[in-house]
């Protein structure tokens, strides 16, 4: 009998302990099968995140290191530079990557650092149950901005795909969803894009990955999807914002 | 044997990169910025790799990421970058990664100044960050050992799986003595530990995570029976003068060598005094303390700080003696100086 669809190698037994319906497992699947895919598992060095997906080093089967809340570029950037060999993956979400990581974000793109990053945007802290992110929307319901966040106390959502394609040493910037079988075929081909920028040497890369928090947007799996196509999309835009060219 | 005329901070750089060190991530702050700058001229030539960080933060989780590649690594700094710096520092002596973290110290709180300093003793000894940890932590007193002990710490460090910290004035950075310019390293332990990719074997994993009470209460009980090893097998110090000595001054790094001219001075006002220099300020040389109970009227601790070795010294005393303190804040104390102060508490003492 064929085989026509397996666990990926780069990823290892482990049950994923993430909540139902949450798309933090669909999006270690896409990175695994393009780890699969490109060959370059034994070549791979994942960094993971404090944030739900903390425990990501028990997911995927590569090296894997475990960073401190938002530091993950730098310590990317370190072993790449010292391993330029090694394919370096860093996986965060939004509080980890946008809040208190913003400065080893930024630097790392402007460094044009060789690392690809995938930014899990869920518009809240999920682990830390459900407090403000700088990337919850406008009005949006957490538990630190209980009546609603307002421009006038929290300002802005962040777009960090934009921001960051601002730097000239990103060279591959885009934003993706996970929320229909098309869009999850889409941000594979992004994760694969991002890779494949690094073993070009091209720059730094990075995939902003709208993500479900069923649990503390109190929605069910399938309502999730729904609330993140109705809000989510219209201010965070999908598609390529930077993407430079190999030679 | 080939003498070279250096500056401590230089030494210190040469010595690491003697020692094999491949990787140097900082962020600039005086009177620690000369360990960058040499760096960043030195070790592109040999195959290194130097990065200027956004930020201490930055730096010392660059400096996670280098250990954790296997190779020898470190970073530099003074009083407020190292503050920065213990969030990495408390995560790279959990993961039990070997690196060198200098601190090239200034006076604090605060923004403080930029003048020599030994206030930052108790950060450095008792951990610094959060959790229950230790750094090793070395005090040069030379020019000299600021290259050996650059040498050395990397070994302790792989030894040990452990960050080793530097700890020296401000002054010594900059004070300029002919240094013999050590042999490179080249033996290296094996570290089938790090991370560079799995090809032909299983995955490593380096982390700090332990969620259930009974694996977190291993981890520690882990690292503190390692500490015990250190505890007894690298306390160093130098003891100077203090057999027969009355009133033993302790004292470590460049303030300690300045004292030495005052023990003599004060011995040819008929005050028999001694010095103990601790060499490893974590472990502290307490035996070496203990040793002059017997024999001496009383201790006299004197720091660059309002006082902080000064516990450790007491809880090697056990009583026995009393311990008394001199202490001066922003700058190095002249010889006169602290010879009136020895002679001040040898009549105190009656002595
Ligand atoms: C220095 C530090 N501050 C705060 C925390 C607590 N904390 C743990 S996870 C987290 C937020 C994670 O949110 P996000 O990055 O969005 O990841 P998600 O759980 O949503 O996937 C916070 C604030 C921490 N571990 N370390
Ligand atoms: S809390 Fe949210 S982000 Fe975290 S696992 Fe559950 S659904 Fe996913
Ligand atoms: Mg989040």
């Amino acid at each position: 009998m064929a085989t026509v669809f397996k666990r990926p190698e780069s990823l290892t037994d482990a049950k994923f302990h993430y909540c139902p319906g949450c798309t933090h497992g669909i999006i270690h699947r896409l990175v695994a099968e393009c780890l699969d895919e490109m060959n370059i598992r034994e070549k791979a060095v994942g960094i993971c995140p404090v944030g739900c997906s903390v425990l990501a080093y028990e997911y995927f089967n590569c090296d894997m290191l475990e960073a401190a809340h938002g530091r993950a570029p730098a310590i990317a950037t370190a072993i790449k530079r010292l391993k330029p060999d090694c394919f370096l993956f860093t996986y965060q979400g939004d509080g980890d990557l946008a809040s208190i990581g913003m400065g080893e974000i930024v630097h790392a793109s402007a460094r044009g650092e060789k690392i690809s990053v995938f930014f899990i945007n869920n518009t809240l802290y999920g682990m830390t149950g459900g407090q403000m992110a700088p990337t919850t929307l406008l009005g949006q319901v957490a538990t630190t901005c209980p009546y609603g966040r307002k421009v006038e106390n929290e300002g802005y959502p962040v777009k960090m795909a934009e921001l960051l394609a601002g730097n000239e040493g990103s060279a591959y910037i885009s934003r993706v969803a996970v929320n229909s079988p098309a869009n999850v075929v889409k941000a594979k081909k992004a994760i694969k894009k991002a890779f494949e920028t690094q073993a070009k040497g091209l720059g730094f890369s990075m995939v902003e990955i709208l993500s479900t928090c069923p649990t503390n947007w109190g929605l069910n799996p399938v309502d999730a999807m729904k609330w993140m196509e109705d809000n989510m999309i219209p201010y965070y835009p999908l598609g390529e914002f930077k993407v430079k060219e190999g030679k | 044997m080939n003498k070279v005329l250096m500056k401590g901070n230089e030494a210190l750089a040469e010595g690491a990169i003697l020692a094999g060190c491949r990787g140097f991530f900082g962020y600039p702050i005086t009177p620690s910025s000369e360990i960058a700058e040499y760096m960043a001229r030195k070790l592109p030539k040999i195959g290194g790799i130097f990065v200027q960080a956004e930020s201490e933060l930055a730096a010392i989780n660059m400096v996670y990421g280098g250990a954790s590649t296997g190779t020898r690594v470190m970073t530099a700094s003074s009083g407020p970058g190292l503050s920065l710096k213990q969030e990495g520092i408390s995560f790279i002596s959990e993961a039990e990664l070997p690196c060198l973290i200098v601190n090239i110290s200034r006076g604090g709180p605060g923004l403080g100044g930029i003048q020599p300093s030994q206030g930052d003793y108790f950060q450095a000894t008792r951990g610094g960050g959060h959790g229950d940890y230790h750094t090793m932590v070395l005090a040069p007193a030379s020019t000299q050992e600021m290259m050996d002990f650059a040498i050395l710490g990397y070994e302790l460090a792989d030894r040990y799986r452990i960050p080793v910290v530097i700890m020296a004035e401000g002054t010594l950075g900059n004070l300029m003595e002919p240094v013999i310019v050590r042999d490179e390293v080249t033996n290296f332990v094996e570290k089938p530990w790090a991370i560079s990719g799995c090809q032909g074997r299983k995955p490593n994993i380096v982390n700090t995570l332990h969620l259930t009470a009974e694996e977190l209460e291993g981890r520690n009980r882990h690292l503190f029976s390692k500490y015990e090893d250190i505890q007894m097998n690298e306390k160093r110090a130098e003891t100077f003068m203090v057999e027969d000595a009355d009133i033993v001054v302790v004292a470590f790094g460049l303030l300690a060598r300045v004292i030495k001219r005052s023990v003599i001075d004060a011995r040819k006002h008929g005050v028999k005094a001694g010095l103990i220099r601790p060499m490893t300020l974590w472990p502290f040389p307490d035996e070496h303390i203990k040793a002059v109970t017997d024999t001496c009227k009383v201790i006299l601790s004197m720091e660059i700080s309002m006082g902080q070795m000064i516990q450790d010294i007491r809880l090697a005393a056990e009583g026995r003696v009393p311990v008394e303190f001199y202490g001066r804040i922003g700058f190095l104390p002249n010889p006169e100086e602290l010879t009136r102060e020895i002679l001040a508490v040898a009549e105190r003492k009656g002595l």
